[in-house]
């Protein structure tokens, strides 16, 4: 150990650069919150599977990242990227940071980032960055899983007993506030869509609502009204719990430079 | 090791296909990689062999094994220095694995991903429990009364079956 903290590494202020990795990011600290379930799902057979998605998920970000890492030239890689940025400097919106919850919480956010996830990908594949689109390529069909299993599991407990639908319930009122900021528009989103590189998520909206929806109707549940509370992660302004999850997943870049497997 | 020397003729990409057909998926050892479909192209570079794969899945952690199982197989058959590239596009699909491979998967254990499956149609469909529509022949006993418990298995390109008739679990490789 070098006795010293590995110090954080400052990012490109481009914006595809940036709009990558906001769907990066948004990867990452999903899979992140899904891994806590190691070991603590309601059943095993979730466990497996919750943990199976945040695999699918870092290796959509490990991909993402090295070709970042390019686009960026200054000799950035993965796990720099991934582990030694400072809050600030990730772009993931506030939604994925926030603690797991319950398995309901859980499921119906897999439901709502899977699916965003799903046509941000689709979307993807005809980007004019070829590497993001081979990517892509791949990805859609993993996430189209993820969603099923999310639906599924969305459609199970909405419509299961009293105690699973008011979970659920419960979990509608507490992550709804944070959809809009799905959906708003970015610098970097206009200039993705301008230049061909990807949609903006705004693009995705009306089908992200159509689909989820979908979901909600066949789980007896209804989408709550709309409040004026505004989430801003994906602006790099987050929520308190952004600093603690950083904390422990960068603790290891940090304490132990450069430590590799 | 399978012997090259027998194949007097084979050219160097020739024998290079058949040691590669022999390489076996560190995740489901009853299948080589070559059956996988991962194996894209074998390229004959003059003093370097080069080896294009294809990964399964985004985040499977075979990948480095298998890059570091084929340059030892290559070298081991005396086919000289060989160089692995990683393709992404076209995207690997379970379409690309061999009849021979669905057969040995089927062997194995594992029920072989079903053509009809991929779930690339909007809107979602839902699958209720005890739905035999969606029904899959049971690997061991052939009984077409089996049900799904888990759409993940041990793996992430597995799900979790199980068949009612003879009550035994096992796992489907999921078409995508």
């Amino acid at each position: 150990m070098s006795g010293k903290l590995n110090p954080s590494i400052q990012i490109s202020k481009d914006s595809s650069v940036r709009y990558l990795l906001g769907i990066a990011d948004l990867c990452l600290i999903h899979a992140q919150r899904l891994g806590e379930w190691s070991g603590h799902a309601p059943v095993l057979e979730e466990d497996i599977s919750l943990t199976n998605v945040a695999l699918d998920l870092i290796g959509q970000t490990r991909a993402l990242y090295s070709h970042i890492a390019k686009l960026e030239r200054a000799e950035h890689d993965e796990d720099q990227l991934a582990f030694l940025r400072d809050e600030r400097d990730y772009f993931n919106p506030t939604l994925v940071e926030l603690p797991k919850g319950d398995f309901a919480h859980t499921c119906l956010r897999n439901l709502a980032v899977s699916t965003l996830l799903s046509l941000l990908w689709d979307g993807l594949q005809k980007s004019n960055d070829a590497e993001v689109a081979a990517i892509a390529g791949k990805a859609v069909k993993e996430s189209l899983y993820h969603q099923q299993h999310a639906a599924d599991w969305c459609a199970r407990l909405g419509d299961g007993t009293e105690d699973s639908a008011r979970r659920m319930t419960l979990a509608l009122n507490s992550l709804w506030p944070y959809i809009p900021e799905l959906f708003e528009a970015t610098a970097e989103d206009l200039a993705a869509r301008a230049s061909g590189l990807g949609p903006a998520w705004a693009d995705v909206e009306g089908s992200w609502r159509t689909e989820v929806d979908q979901v909600l109707e066949e789980a007896h549940l209804a989408a709550p009204a709309a409040v004026a509370f505004r989430s801003h992660g994906r602006r790099g302004r987050h929520s308190e719990h952004m600093g603690y999850l950083l904390a422990e997943m960068q603790y290891l870049q940090r304490a132990f430079p450069e430590g590799a497997w | 090791m399978v012997s090259t020397n027998a194949m007097p003729g084979a050219t160097r990409v020739d024998r290079a296909w058949k040691v590669l057909a022999e390489v076996p998926d560190p995740e489901v050892p009853a299948i080589s990689i070559s059956d996988l479909g991962i194996v894209r192209h074998v390229i004959d570079g003059g003093e370097v062999l080069e080896v294009v794969l294809t990964p399964t899945y985004s985040g499977c952690p075979a990948t480095e094994v298998i890059e570091r199982s084929v340059v030892e197989a290559i070298r081991a058959a005396g086919l000289g220095p060989v160089r692995v590239s990683l393709q992404r596009a076209p995207a690997w699909t379970t379409s690309w694995i061999s009849e021979r491979g669905r057969q040995r998967l089927k062997d194995y254990g594992i029920a072989p991903p079903s053509a009809q499956q991929v779930p690339n149609e909007r809107p979602l469909r839902f699958r209720r429990r005890q739905s035999k529509v969606d029904s899959l022949p049971c690997p061991r006993c052939g009984s077409a009364n089996t049900e799904m418990l888990a759409s993940f298995g041990s793996t992430a390109c597995k799900a979790l079956w199980r068949c009612v008739t003879c009550r035994e679990p096992f796992e489907y490789f999921k078409p995508i």
